[in-house]
């Protein structure tokens, strides 16, 4: 039905988005994997972080060099996000956590709305239009670039996880909490740590997206389901599954979005995220319910 | 209140509140006020729902609206494509949610999703509906379905708001009585005591797997009942509006506002927020969200401060009391 090099196409291209979600899913993952919750705030704080890149770029700092600055900075109000409000305010319980997070999405997003209106905001870069000539197809170097930095983040962040001091608590408070806070692991603290470097991974993420992407208010949930949807593919609390995931759903996005048309294109992310669900919920990678 | 052996004091104060409420279009027609408060109980219907497997079984699921939407569009499409009469419609299309809770129950319990898990396949399910419905030609498409306007009763469409009014509170009170029913049945038992401990309730001999898609089935026929009523109220529904996850959200926020796993708890959150709402809209004027952030703000409170909502508060108070006279 479509030429072999179209196809082609399809996957460099849905690689490249891919590698975005990925990021934004690798946020989660870690969140989901040390703290044992679903952070319904993901899509929201994603939304936030477009914003503050958006008006980074209106005071005259390029999305690229802002992520320097946003990063550290999202890192810090994860942080406390989750240090004075979603723990003191959940009393350690699964089913508190899932509301709280999910408050704090309405509240993040409508705030946002309130502020900012429902206006539908672009950035115009230099390199915007830029493309890299492969001979078959073409590149956008906007997406080239945030395909390469998304897997620099992910291997930054893999290096601290497992070379830092701090990553080794990180990953003792996941398999063993009350066994880490015996050894003198302060668990609030991790736990506020990892927040913070999910929040630090939407930063980015959104500095990458905000050149070929629009902000709006709205925008995060648009990411929110697929964010969730690589995770559980790849097993909840597994990084490399949600590098992996991340990549075989932006494949599949613009492969279905080729066959079936633009509007159903979303519709294969969320079948195959009843399908892992219902047949296989530990995902492809992880471990254990 | 749960354990009520006198029916009276039991079913008593139910019908009470529905007569003080009834009383109201008798008192002040302002049709905005009437507006306002069909809404308020179009959300309490579907919150009603919510409650029965969120509340008393513990399954929290953030995504009714594919109960909600799946009653309105049946509804809708009934009467606009095939001309079926308006009450049948209407019957039909809560049929047809209880199929669909059945259905999502019986692929998510059978493969034992829990917690988070159920949560997230829910508002999966709902997300694939609101995508098929804005997307298929069958739905209306994104322009949305709209029901001719013919006011009759035969029609199920009434020139005063005072009637839909008495309907909706009928409906919420005829749920609230089923809702006692249960709470006093062994039905109801068994579903407390999995919301408790799921595995403890198998241990004793409880069919749970049965017990959760007895209560989805019921719990997605209310909220069918709801989306049925908001199709036929405002004659007008698109994808956004049916299975979009406000009315998700507010099903499930109404109950944790006014007290999780209570007869009473939907009503009064459904009420109580709608009020909030209005109240604020007075006094910023129309600033777009800014409800939604105090609804944001009073579920995080209400989480970290009142685990068992405005009736748990009254239930304190009214203990401190009587602790007082003792």
């Amino acid at each position: 039905m479509f030429a072999p090099d179209i196809i082609l196409a399809a996957v460099l291209n849905g690689l490249m988005t891919g590698a975005v979600y990925a990021l934004t899913a690798v946020g989660l993952t870690l969140v989901y994997g040390v703290l044992h919750i679903i952070n319904f705030a993901h899509g929201a704080i994603l939304t936030a972080a477009m914003f503050a890149a958006y008006f980074a770029w209106k005071a005259g700092i390029d999305p690229y060099i802002a992520v320097f600055g946003l990063a550290p900075l999202f890192f810090g109000a994860g942080y406390a996000v989750q240090r004075y409000v979603i723990g003191p305010s959940s009393h350690g319980e699964d089913r508190n956590i899932l509301l709280v997070t999910l408050g704090l999405s309405i509240v993040i997003e409508n705030a946002l709305l309130a502020g900012f209106r429902s206006d539908t905001r672009t950035i115009d870069v230099p390199y915007g239009f830029s493309v890299i000539d492969l001979g078959f197809t073409f590149l956008s170097v906007p997406r080239v670039v945030a395909f390469g930095a998304s897997c620099a983040a992910a291997a930054l962040l893999w290096g601290i996880l497992t070379r830092t001091d701090t990553g080794k608590a990180i990953r003792a408070v996941a398999k063993e909490k009350l066994g880490a806070s015996l050894v003198g692991i302060d668990v609030a603290h991790v736990y506020a740590v990892t927040f913070g470097l999910g929040a630090a991974c939407l930063a980015v993420a959104a500095c990458l997206l905000l050149p070929t992407f629009y902000v709006h208010p709205r925008v995060g949930n648009a990411y929110v389901l697929v964010a969730f949807t690589i995770v559980v593919l790849g097993g909840m609390g597994s990084v490399p599954g949600a590098l992996i995931g991340g990549l075989f759903i932006g494949v599949v996005e613009s492969l279905s979005g080729l066959f079936l048309g633009e509007s159903l294109g979303q519709i294969g992310i969320f079948l195959i995220f009843i399908l892992v669900l219902l047949v296989r919920p530990t995902g492809l990678f992880g471990a254990r319910a | 209140m749960r354990g009520q052996a006198n029916p009276v004091r039991a079913y008593g104060p139910i019908l009470l509140m529905a007569a003080v409420l009834g009383a109201l279009p008798l008192l002040a027609a302002s049709n905005t006020l009437l507006n306002a408060m069909v809404l308020a109980l179009i959300i309490a219907l579907a919150a009603q729902g919510w409650n029965i497997l969120g509340g008393y079984g513990g399954q929290f699921s953030f995504g009714h609206a594919a109960f909600f939407g799946m009653g309105a569009y049946c509804t809708a499409i009934l009467q606009t494509r095939f001309g079926v009469n308006a009450y049948i419609a209407f019957a039909a299309a809560v049929a047809v949610g209880s199929l669909v809770g059945l259905a999502i129950g019986y692929l998510s319990f059978r493969s034992g999703l829990r917690g988070s898990y159920f949560a997230l396949g829910t508002l999966a399910f709902a997300e694939v509906f609101r995508i098929l419905a804005n997307a298929s030609a069958f739905t209306g498409g994104a322009a949305g379905v709209l029901i001719k306007l013919d006011v009759r009763p035969e029609t199920f469409q009434f020139a005063s708001r005072a009637v839909y009014f008495w309907i909706a509170l009928g409906l919420v009170t005829a749920v609230m009585l089923v809702n006692r029913w249960i709470e006093r049945s062994r039905f109801g038992a068994w579903l407390v005591a999995i919301r408790e401990n799921e595995d403890a309730a198998k241990a004793l001999g409880v069919d749970t797997f049965a017990v959760k898609l007895k209560a989805i089935t019921l719990s997605a026929a209310i909220t069918a009942v709801s989306g049925a009523f908001y199709a036929q109220y405002f004659l007008f529904l698109d994808a956004g509006i049916a299975f979009g996850p406000w009315i998700s959200v507010e099903a499930l926020l109404a109950p944790i506002i006014g007290g999780l796993g209570t007869v009473f708890g939907p009503v009064i959150g459904a009420l109580g927020l709608h009020f909030v709402s209005e109240m604020t809209r007075h006094v910023t004027g129309r600033i777009p969200g800014i409800d939604l952030v105090l609804y944001g703000a009073l579920l995080v409170v209400m989480v970290a401060f009142a685990r068992d909502g405005i009736i748990g508060l009254l239930m304190k108070l009214r203990a401190r009391l009587a602790g007082g006279r003792a």
